[in-house]
């Protein structure tokens, strides 16, 4: 194997390709040719660093230092002056607080990442995720190893309840109490099932995690599979993702031809396999009956629950369902013991979880900060804060199916429950920042035509609640609402989340309820004919021809 | 891309149904790869299928329709789905949509006359970092502007 000073990595994840990173690396590739460099230096394509909205984002490493919104031609500038002469360009170098600090000089110890803590996304950013030697020198399935050679099924099952890891695809149900219900059943066939099928609005870890660093994920349904008897694993993929599919497969295929996947894997006789399957375009599939229905290719109804699938899923047999992120996180919980990943986040939510970071925020991206966290610090430390001079009106924690949190809620530490006490949930991790530029019907409106046209229409409460919901969220915006509407909202509201079939339809009407709360004034006075905001067309031209 | 002449179309749905031992549970990639053959899944496709899987046709109907990447409908040579889901509705989704509205001269659904472009919503696509965002084919766009937007369609003349 051939020796490189240094190593160039180029972000090579969807926001950072839509920017352009593909012209940058070539410039990139170009200019260090004519440098005579590209026998000293290597150009390796990573997965996501988290600043996507300041893509394309390379780091040059050994020093690690980050550039940020590169264009081709800064890279002749880059080369020049960096890979060199060793003299890091400074104009170019990442600010994660915009004009107030000094830039991201060096990666690994201040400034970007100091405020953050790296357990899931480990390798997104360090490795090139298409090299399994890579993945492999980086500790890469020796937790798979530990397990299969070092621990019987059940010590994995203790391992993972002990570490109090909760599932990160919303709901936050304990991983390991989820395995164990799998584990002591005798059936011909059980299976494990990696849930990549996101869709909550605001949501983009997974797919940044499958493009950064995909055998994570395939290491860890091995060691599921090991630990619940199943040996087949499919992952569920959206159909739209198609750099994750493509890396997902490749991954598979690497692991495959090592012997890390298929029979008698390290010599323990232990069988293990996985097939990527791709969805079609439908939000309740990520519903793990649903998504199991599809996988059995049915429309993706919902099931009635129980029998759970851990019991009865995929064509009736033992399967348990874990999201991307939730899987990312096993290999080193088997590495590092349940008692150091209990030394992170809070007591009742241990580890770290990861964020996106959207809508009004100065750094759009992802990051991964310890549970407990406050809503203060991510939005003003590592979010950079509102641009533009705005004002921050709410925060929806959760996706689109979370509360809507207004400023008193700052600081509180978010975790599953203390967000699901205060109305919200910390759901899939998507954080979106709205200011005070934005009309709460607008937003509000917004949210009911995602689900309207997202509910499965199987069951009534959500089937014609959410389209009610929308239709009277148009009322407001256009003017057209009585006075009775809140009530009304209020009602239809409570029935949906009493009484739908699945945690679609229960938690559509979060944003609504919350809003109701503690933004009730500024609905009202919609219904009285105003929008304070100036946002809703109907009533800001009815105000101005007065 | 779709298959040209129709004995051919029909020859390779056979493939297609065999190569998946013509199991009902692989309906969905059936119909996925179908629609590859065919541009989109007319009532005989959906016949066909029904009849090659022994299953009602009201099945196979059902599925294609409750999944938004497949369609009953012949579509436009390009489809354009625009993500109009909170996170790119707070950063001016409405005025891309708008824009395509008036440069396309169709509404959500609906296919230009000359059958070269569909223009449709969608929900979240994941590329939220770069909001607004849409897709044109296979390939996502993000941080459209209405000036963007024009450019873009542009390159598909």
């Amino acid at each position: 194997m051939s020796y490189f000073r240094a190593h160039v990595l180029v972000c090579a994840g969807t926001p950072c390709m839509l920017k352009g990173a593909g012209a940058v690396k070539d410039a990139l590739c170009r200019e260090m040719e004519r440098a005579g460099l590209q026998e000293e230096i290597r150009v390796v394509e990573t997965g996501c660093l988290g600043p996507c909205d300041d893509g394309p984002v390379i780091v040059v490493y050994p020093e690690g230092v980050m550039y940020s919104k590169l264009k081709p031609e800064d890279m002749s500038r880059i080369v020049q002056q960096h890979l060199l002469k060793g003299r890091v360009v400074e104009e170019l170098v990442y600010r994660p607080e915009k004009g107030k600090t000094k830039p991201v000089v060096s990666l690994e110890d201040q400034g970007y990442l100091d405020r953050q803590y790296r357990v899931v996304l480990r390798n997104c950013g360090r490795i090139d995720p298409d090299s399994i030697e890579e993945y492999i020198a980086n500790g890469g399935y020796e937790a798979l190893g530990k397990a299969l050679t070092g621990m019987t099924p059940e010590q994995v099952v203790e391992t993972v309840k002990a570490s109090g890891l909760r599932g990160r695809g919303g709901a936050g149900f304990p991983t390991g109490l989820k395995w164990s219900f799998t584990a002591p059943i005798t059936a011909d066939q059980k299976y494990i099932i990696c849930n990549a099928d996101e869709g909550e609005p605001g949501t983009f870890k997974d797919r940044l995690i499958l493009e950064g660093d995909p055998h994570s994920v395939i290491e860890a349904m091995a060691i599921a599979g090991y630990a619940v008897g199943a040996d087949k694993g499919i992952i569920y993929i959206r159909g739209e993702y198609h750099l994750s599919i493509e890396r997902l497969q490749r991954a598979a295929a690497r692991a495959r031809e090592m012997g890390l996947l298929g029979k008698d894997i390290f010599g323990t006789g232990f069988n293990f396999d996985v097939e990527i399957r791709t969805g079609a375009g439908a939000y309740v599939c990520g519903e793990e009956t649903a998504l199991i229905e599809s996988l059995e290719g049915k429309r993706g109804e919902p099931r009635l629950k129980p029998p759970y699938p851990g019991v009865a899923g995929l064509w009736g047999k033992p399967t348990v369902v874990n999201n991307v992120e939730t899987l990312a996180n096993i290999p080193p919980i088997i590495l590092k013991g349940a008692e150091w990943f209990r030394s992170i986040g809070t007591e009742r939510t241990p580890g770290t979880k990861v964020f996106t970071m959207l809508g009004d925020i100065a750094n759009q991206g992802l990051i991964e900060v310890p549970m407990g966290i406050t809503l203060r610090e991510v939005i003003y430390g590592v979010g950079g804060g509102i641009p533009n001079g705005r004002g921050f009106k709410l925060a929806q924690t959760g996706g689109t199916s979370g509360g809507c949190l207004p400023k008193e809620f700052l600081d509180l530490p978010m975790d599953y429950d203390t967000l699901a006490e205060a109305g919200s949930a910390l759901g899939s991790g998507a954080l979106l920042v709205i200011d005070d530029s934005h009309c709460i019907v607008d937003v509000l409106r917004s949210f009911m035509k995602f689900f309207q046209h997202e509910s499965c229409g199987q069951c009534t409460p959500c089937r014609e609640g959410t389209y009610r919901l929308y239709e009277l969220f148009s009322a407001l915006a256009d003017g057209k609402a009585g006075q009775d509407v809140v009530k009304l909202i209020k009602e239809l509201s409570q029935a949906m989340q009493l009484s739908s079939l699945c945690g679609l339809g229960q938690s559509a009407p979060n944003g609504v309820v919350t809003a109701l709360k503690y933004f009730e004034d500024e609905i009202l006075r919609h219904a009285a004919g105003e929008c304070p905001a100036g946002v809703c067309r109907a009533l800001t031209t009815a105000s101005r021809a007065v | 891309m779709p298959v040209n002449s129709a004995t051919e179309r029909k020859k390779s749905l056979r493939q297609v149904i065999a190569e998946h031992n013509s199991d009902p549970g692989a309906l969905l990639d059936i119909l996925r790869e179908a629609q590859e053959i065919h541009g989109y899944l007319s009532t005989a496709v959906m016949e066909e299928i029904a009849d090659q899987l022994g299953i009602p046709v009201s099945r196979v109907y059902g599925v294609a329709t409750f999944y938004t990447l497949l369609a009953t409908e012949p579509k436009g040579k390009h489809i354009i789905r625009v993500c109009e889901s909170p996170p790119c509705h707070i950063r001016g989704a409405v005025n891309i949509l708008e824009t395509l509205q008036e440069v396309l001269g169709v509404n959500p659904g609906e296919t230009t006359e000359d059958k070269k472009f569909t223009l449709e919503l969608t929900s979240c696509l994941g590329v939220c970092g770069v909001a607004p965002a849409m897709m044109i084919g296979d390939q996502v766009y993000g941080n459209l502007t209405p000036e963007r937007v024009k450019e873009i369609l542009k390159t598909y003349e």
